[in-house]
C-alpha cells in the first residue's frame, strides 16, 4: 500500500505540465504575468513556498539547534550545530542520520537520512525571515555560501539534500511540488531579473 | 562437605523463622548470578543461612532478596552482613535471590517484594543477624580448630585471629568447619558505635558489571532454541483484539507464528528483529468498549467535579474547618491537576519464559516475584512448586514492576500457552508497548481551601483528592481498608504541620485505565498541592517560607525541623526569594519515614524553569551507606524534576494515548540537570527508604521558586503544560 | 550476507538488510552489552562506535554497516576507554545500569576528540543519551574526572 501510494507520488511529480503539483504552480503558470519584475517577484512568493515548507527551514534554522517535525519544534535530541554544521564530537549529525531515511522498526515514523546531511551555516539563516530578507539573502554571495545565481539555481535543482524534502519518509509531509518544478521556478526568476518582493 | 539443602532455623529480629532452605545450585547461579558471582561451585561453602554463602575461595555471598534496579540493595544489604561478620568490602559479592516468598519475604509485607522504599528498613536487623550468625560460626570453627576459647578470639577485615596463640585463619579456610558448627539462635549484634563499615562510603558491587557491559538482565537473557516475542498491544489501553490479519507478517523471514493472546497479538520469531518487523505489518482493529474512551481534558473535568469539600470520605480531621475559613480574614482556594504518568524504566519490560516437561522456569526482574510466578503457574496449570523464577537485574522500575495482577507474568504465560508446546520464548516490550501500557501514576485532582486570620496564621485547611485506587481490590487490600487507600491521598494527611482544624477528604474514581505506584506514590502528587499550596498561604501572609514553616511545625515534628534547618543552612538561606535572575524555593516532605527539605535555584529559560541547583538535606535514619544514599538523592532529584518539567500522557478523544515514545514523553536530560549538594543529618535511627523520598520535594520547590520569579502559580503538571 | 568486523573479529551475517544493527548485534553475535530502550534514536542506549564515530544503532540497517569496523562495549579500547571506566568506577555512576554502556561509549567518542572538554562540550556529546535514574551529576563529573587522569 505504502509503495503504491509512493509510486501514484512520483506520477504526480512527473506531471510538470499541470498547473499546481502538490500545492506548487509551475513556472508556466506566471506567462501570463507580462511584466518581467512583476513575474519575477510572483515566481519568488512560489518559491518561497518551498523555502517556508519545515523540510527547508528545519535545517536553515536560527542559532545553533535544527527544527523538527512538521510543526517546527526544537530538534529533539538537543544536537548542537558544531564547527562545521554537522554536529558536535560525541554526537554528530551522523551518530542518527544514515545515508537515507529509514523506518523506526518499533513503531510509526521513520528517521530522516541522505549523505550529506548536515545543517545549512548560520548565514543562511531562514527562519523567521520575510521573502524579502531571504531574497536578498539568496543573492548574496557572503549569505549564500559564495554562489553565483547560476549556482543558486544549481543548488535548488539539483543538490541531493534538497532533493530529500520531496521524499523525507514516512510521518513528514513532503515540500511543495517537485525539486524540478522548483527548478523551472528557481530558472524563471533568474532570467526575469531575480527580482524580490517588497513585502 | 556438601551443602545440605535444609538446615537449622535462623530466628531474625523480627521474630521470623527462616527455613534454611538453600537455593538450589544452577538456580542461584543463572541470570545475574552467575554474573555477580565468579565462583558458582558449592563443594566446600559454607552456607550458614539463606542469605550469606561462605566459599573456600573466600568470597563472601549475600542473596539479595530485593530486586536490584539501581537503588543499591546488593551493596546495602551486603554491607550489614559485612558489618556483622567482620569481612572484608573486597571479599563481598551480591546475587539476586530467586522467588521464594517464605525464604526471602519482605518482614513488612509478608511476601518477597521490592517496593515502598523497604528494603534497608525491614532488611536491617534480619540482614545483620545473619552475618552475625556466619561470625559466630567462623569463630566457633576457629576455637575447635585451635582448641582455645572462643571468647579470646578476634575477627577484623575478614581474618578471624587468635592473638595469644598467634593463629589466624581467613572465612574461605574456615569455611567447611564453621559449616559444621551450630547455628546461633539470637547472635548478638554490634552497638552502632561498633560499626566499621555500616556510615561510611564504599563503592558498589554492581558497578563493574554495569560498566563493561557484562551485567545480564533479563532482555540479556538466551535459551537454546528460544523465539522473541512481541505482541501488537492496542493504543486505547484495555482494548481488546476485535480481528486481525497477519499475512504480511507471516511473509517476513524469521517471524514463526502469529497468535491471538488476551493481551493482544503476539508475533513470534526467531530475533527481534523479524518479530519487530513482523509486528509492523500486522492489522488488527480494536474493540474498546471495555476501555477508558474518555479523554484526559473530560477526566479532569470529571475529576474535578467530584472534588468537592463533601466527596468521598473524610480520612482526616482535626477541629472545624469548614467554620474556621468561613470567618477567616482571607480565604485561598486552589486546584491542583496531575497527570497520567508513565514509569518509562530504561529497559521496557520484559520476561523469558522456558517450558519443559511440565516445568517452567523464569528470568524477570520482578518486585512482585512470586505473583508473577504464580500467574504462570496459574495460566499454564503447573503446580507453584513446579515453576521457578530467577529475579534479574533490572534496567529501572521505579514501580512498574511492582505487579499486582503480574501482567507481564502474565502475557509470557499466555504466549507460552498459545504456543501450545514446550519451548522457550522472550517477551520483548517496545517503548510505545510501555508507554500506551497502562499502570499510569495516578491523574489527580486537589482542589484545597484554607484560611488566615487577621496575622496570617492559617485557621483551616481543607483538601479534597480525587483520582484512582492503587490498592483497593488488589491482595494487598485486606478488608480492614474501610474504602481508603492511603496510597492516594499520603502525605495530604499527617502533615508536619500545626494547624488547627484541618479535614482531608479523598474521592474515589473509577475508570478501567489501570493505575500504579510510581515513585514515591501518592506523594508525588500531594507533596507539591500541600507545599505549594503552605508557601502561597505563606506568601500572602508575609512570611518567610523556611521560617513560616519552621513557626508551624509541631513540636513532635524534630526530625522535619533538623531537615528543614540544615538545607537553609547549606543554601545559606536569608530570606531572598529572588535575587537578579535568580530565585529560590522551598518544599519539605516526609515520606516512607524519611525526611527531605530542598531548596532550588531557579531562572526564566525562555518561558520555563532552568533549574540550576538543589540544595537538599535527608534523614534516613542510619546512613548505612552515604555514597548511594547521595546517588539516590540525586536521581531521585532529576527524576522527579524531568517529570514536573514535562511529562505527562495525555488521552486524545476515544482514549488513544498522545505519547508513544521519548521525542513526545521527553526525559530530562543532561544539559537540564541541576547541580546537586546533599547533606545527611547523622542518625543512630534504624534506616528508613531512600529510594523514593528525593523525589516528592522537587516539583514544588520548583514551583514556589519559579512563582517568586514570575508570578505564576503552576497549578497543573507538567509546567510545559501549565504555559510555563 | 554483511560481513563488518566486530572489537577485531571478522563476522558475516545472513540477516534482512534492514535488520536494525543493534539485534544482530544482541541476537546474532550475543553481545548484550548494547541495550534498547527506544527504538527511535532518541535514547542513545544502543550505541555503537563505527569507524570510530558513535552510531545508535537502533535505527542503523546491518546492510549500510557492510565492511565497517564496529566497536561495542564489550570491546572498546584505548586510553580514552580505560580512563572513562576508571572514573565511571571511581564515581559509581551506574544506577539500574541499562544506559551506561551507551554512556560510556558517547563520553569515549567525545574524549577521543576533545581531551580535555568543558562542560557545554559536554553536554553536546551527552544529551542524546538519556539516563532514566540521572545520573547525569556523576556522568559529568566522571568525564572531567576521565579528562584529568589523562593529563596527568
Amino acid at each position: 500500500m505504502k509503495r503504491l501510494i509512493l509510486a501514484l507520488g512520483l506520477t504526480l511529480a512527473g506531471a510538470a505540465s499541470a498547473e499546481t503539483v502538490n500545492g506548487l504552480k509551475t513556472a508556466d503558470e506566471f506567462a501570463g504575468v507580462q511584466n518581467d519584475e512583476e513575474r519575477s517577484v510572483a515566481v519568488f512568493q512560489e518559491m518561497m513556498k518551498v523555502i517556508e515548507s519545515p523540510r527547508c527551514l528545519n535545517c536553515h534554522p536560527r542559532g545553533d539547534t535544527p527544527l523538527q517535525g512538521d510543526d517546527m519544534h526544537p530538534h529533539m535530541p538537543p544536537v548542537q550545530r558544531g564547527v562545521a554544521d554537522f554536529g558536535a564530537p560525541g554526537m554528530y549529525c551522523t551518530t542518527c542520520h544514515g545515508s537515507e531515511n529509514v523506518a523506526y522498526s518499533t513503531g510509526d515514523g521513520s528517521i530522516p537520512g541522505h549523505v550529506p546531511w548536515q545543517l545549512a551555516p548560520v548565514e543562511m539563516a531562514w527562519v523567521g525571515k520575510s521573502a524579502p530578507e531571504i531574497c536578498a539573502q539568496l543573492k548574496d554571495p557572503a549569505r549564500n555560501g559564495g554562489r553565483d545565481l547560476a549556482e543558486i539555481h544549481e543548488h535548488m535543482a539539483e543538490d541531493g539534500l534538497v532533493g530529500w524534502g520531496w521524499t523525507p519518509g514516512e510521518g513528514r509531509t513532503p515540500a511543495p511540488g517537485t525539486q524540478a518544478i522548483l527548478g523551472e521556478l528557481v530558472q524563471a526568476w533568474i532570467d526575469t531579473g531575480a527580482m524580490c518582493p517588497e513585502s | 562437605m556438601t551443602i545440605q539443602s535444609r538446615r537449622q532455623f535462623l530466628a531474625t529480629g523480627a521474630g521470623l523463622v527462616i527455613g534454611l532452605a538453600l537455593p538450589i545450585k544452577g538456580r542461584a547461579q543463572s541470570g545475574a548470578a552467575a554474573v555477580l558471582s565468579k565462583d558458582g561451585s558449592a563443594a566446600g561453602t559454607f552456607a550458614p543461612n539463606a542469605f550469606v554463602r561462605v566459599a573456600p575461595d573466600n568470597t563472601v555471598t549475600v542473596m539479595i532478596k530485593h530486586i536490584e534496579f539501581g537503588q543499591g540493595p546488593f551493596t546495602g544489604l551486603a554491607t550489614l552482613v559485612a558489618e556483622e561478620m567482620d569481612a572484608s568490602w573486597a571479599q563481598m559479592r551480591a546475587e539476586s535471590a530467586p522467588a521464594n516468598d517464605e525464604l526471602y519475604k519482605n518482614l513488612f509485607f509478608g511476601l518477597q517484594a521490592t517496593g515502598g522504599s523497604t528494603a534497608m528498613a525491614n532488611s536491617y536487623i534480619q540482614m545483620r543477624q545473619a552475618g552475625a550468625a556466619a561470625r559466630a560460626m567462623m569463630v566457633a570453627a576457629a576455637a575447635e580448630a585451635w582448641d582455645v576459647p572462643a571468647t579470646e578470639i578476634s575477627v577484623a577485615d575478614g581474618v578471624v585471629t587468635h592473638a595469644q596463640s598467634g593463629q589466624s585463619a581467613s572465612f574461605g579456610d574456615l569455611a567447611e568447619a564453621a559449616a559444621r558448627q551450630t547455628v546461633p539462635v539470637e547472635p548478638a549484634l554490634k552497638n552502632p558505635s561498633e560499626f566499621k563499615l555500616i556510615g561510611t562510603d564504599r563503592p558498589k558491587l554492581d558497578t563493574a558489571a554495569k560498566s563493561d557491559g557484562t551485567a545480564i538482565f533479563t532482555m540479556d537473557v538466551h535459551r537454546e532454541g528460544m523465539q522473541t516475542v512481541v505482541v501488537k498491544h492496542p493504543d486505547v489501553v484495555g482494548a481488546a483484539v476485535a480481528s486481525f490479519d497477519a499475512s504480511a507478517a507471516l511473509e517476513v523471514k524469521g517471524v514463526v507464528a502469529v497468535r491471538q493472546i488476551p493481551q493482544g497479538v503476539a508475533v513470534y520469531a526467531t530475533s527481534t528483529g523479524a518479530a519487530l518487523k513482523g509486528r509492523s505489518l500486522l492489522t488488527v482493529s480494536w474493540d474498546t468498549s471495555m476501555a477508558e474512551t474518555r479523554s484526559s481534558d473530560q477526566i479532569y473535568e470529571d475529576f474535578s467535579q467530584a472534588a468537592t469539600r463533601e466527596g468521598g470520605v473524610v480520612v482526616e480531621e482535626t477541629g472545624d474547618s469548614g467554620a474556621a475559613i468561613d470567618a477567616a480574614e482571607i480565604v485561598h482556594e486552589a486546584e491542583f491537576r496531575f497527570p497520567y504518568l508513565a514509569h518509562a524504566p530504561m529497559e521496557p519490560l520484559d520476561a523469558v519464559l522456558e517450558l519443559k516437561d511440565g516445568k517452567a522456569e523464569m528470568w524477570m526482574g520482578a518486585q512482585f516475584p512470586g505473583v508473577d510466578k504464580g500467574a504462570v503457574a496459574r495460566v499454564l496449570g503447573l503446580d507453584g512448586a513446579d515453576v521457578a523464577l530467577n529475579v534479574m537485574l533490572a534496567g529501572g522500575s521505579f514501580g512498574r514492576r511492582a505487579q499486582t495482577t503480574a501482567q507481564i507474568g502474565s502475557e509470557i504465560a499466555e504466549i507460552a500457552k498459545a504456543a501450545g508446546s514446550d519451548g522457550a520464548w522472550k517477551l520483548v516490550w517496545t517503548r510505545e508497548d510501555d508507554l500506551t501500557g497502562g499502570y499510569y501514576r495516578p491523574l489527580t485532582v486537589h482542589r484545597m481551601r484554607a484560611g488566615l486570620d487577621a496575622d496570617g496564621n492559617i485557621v483551616g485547611w481543607e483538601n479534597t483528592v480525587a483520582n484512582q485506587s492503587i490498592m483497593l481490590d488488589t491482595f494487598f487490600d485486606d478488608g480492614k481498608s474501610e474504602g481508603t487507600d492511603p496510597t492516594s491521598y499520603e502525605g495530604s494527611t499527617k502533615m508536619p504541620y500545626d494547624l488547627p482544624a484541618l479535614r482531608v477528604n479523598w474521592v474515589r474514581m473509577e475508570s478501567p485505565l489501570s493505575v500504579l505506584w510510581w515513585r514515591s506514590v501518592g506523594h508525588t502528587h500531594t507533596a507539591y498541592a500541600t507545599e505549594v499550596f503552605l508557601d502561597e498561604l505563606l506568601e500572602k501572609a508575609g512570611k518567610d517560607p523556611v521560617q513560616g514553616r519552621l513557626d508551624l511545625l509541631k513540636s513532635e515534628a524534630g526530625r522535619d525541623r533538623a531537615v528543614l534547618e540544615k538545607v537553609a543552612e547549606i543554601a545559606g538561606w536569608d530570606g531572598e526569594r529572588v535575587k537578579g535572575d535568580r530565585a529560590y524555593g522551598l518544599a519539605l516532605h516526609e515520606s516512607f519515614s524519611t525526611y527531605v527539605a530542598q531548596i532550588v535555584e531557579v531562572s526564566d529559560a525562555g518561558g520555563y524553569p532552568r533549574v540550576h541547583k538543589v540544595w537538599v538535606a535527608v534523614d534516613c535514619g542510619v546512613a548505612v551507606n552515604p555514597n548511594v544514599i547521595r546517588a539516590q538523592v540525586e536521581g531521585a532529584v532529576g527524576y522527579g524534576l524531568g517529570t514536573a518539567l514535562f511529562n505527562e500522557l495525555t488521552l486524545l478523544e476515544g482514549g488513544v494515548v498522545a505519547q508513544k515514545n521519548f521525542d513526545t514523553y521527553r526525559m530530562l536530560r543532561i544539559h537540564e540537570m541541576p547541580e546537586i549538594e546533599v547533606a545527611i543529618i547523622n542518625s543512630v535511627a534504624d534506616p528508613t527508604g531512600i529510594g523514593e523520598p528525593g523525589t516528592p520535594p522537587i516539583a514544588p520547590a520548583v514551583a514556589n521558586a519559579w512563582r517568586a520569579l514570575t508570578g505564576q502559580a503552576v497549578r497543573r503538571l507538567p509546567f510545559k503544560s501549565a504555559g510555563a | 550476507m554483511t560481513n563488518f568486523t566486530i572489537n577485531g573479529r571478522d563476522v558475516t551475517v545472513d540477516v534482512e538488510a534492514d535488520t536494525p544493527l543493534l539485534w544482530v548485534v544482541r541476537d546474532e553475535l550475543r553481545l548484550t552489552g548494547s541495550k534498547f530502550g527506544c527504538g527511535v534514536a532518541q535514547c542513545g542506549a544502543c550505541t555503537m562506535m563505527v569507524d570510530g564515530m558513535p552510531r545508535r544503532t537502533c535505527i542503523t540497517p546491518v546492510g549500510s554497516v557492510d565492511g565497517a569496523s564496529i566497536e561495542t562495549i564489550e570491546g572498546l579500547e584505548g586510553r580514552e576507554a580505560e580512563a572513562v571506566a576508571a572514573a565511571w568506577q571511581g564515581l559509581d555512576v551506574p544506577q539500574c545500569g541499562w544506559c551506561q554502556s551507551g554512556q560510556i561509549i558517547s563520553a569515549t567518542a567525545l574524549l577521543r576528540e576533545v581531551p580535555k572538554p568543558t562542560d557545554d562540550d559536554i553536554d553536546a556529546a551527552m544529551a542524546g543519551n538519556v539516563c532514566r535514574c540521572a545520573t547525569y551529576v556523576r556522568i559529568r563529573q566522571a568525564i572531567h574526572d576521565a579528562a584529568d587522569s589523562m593529563e596527568g
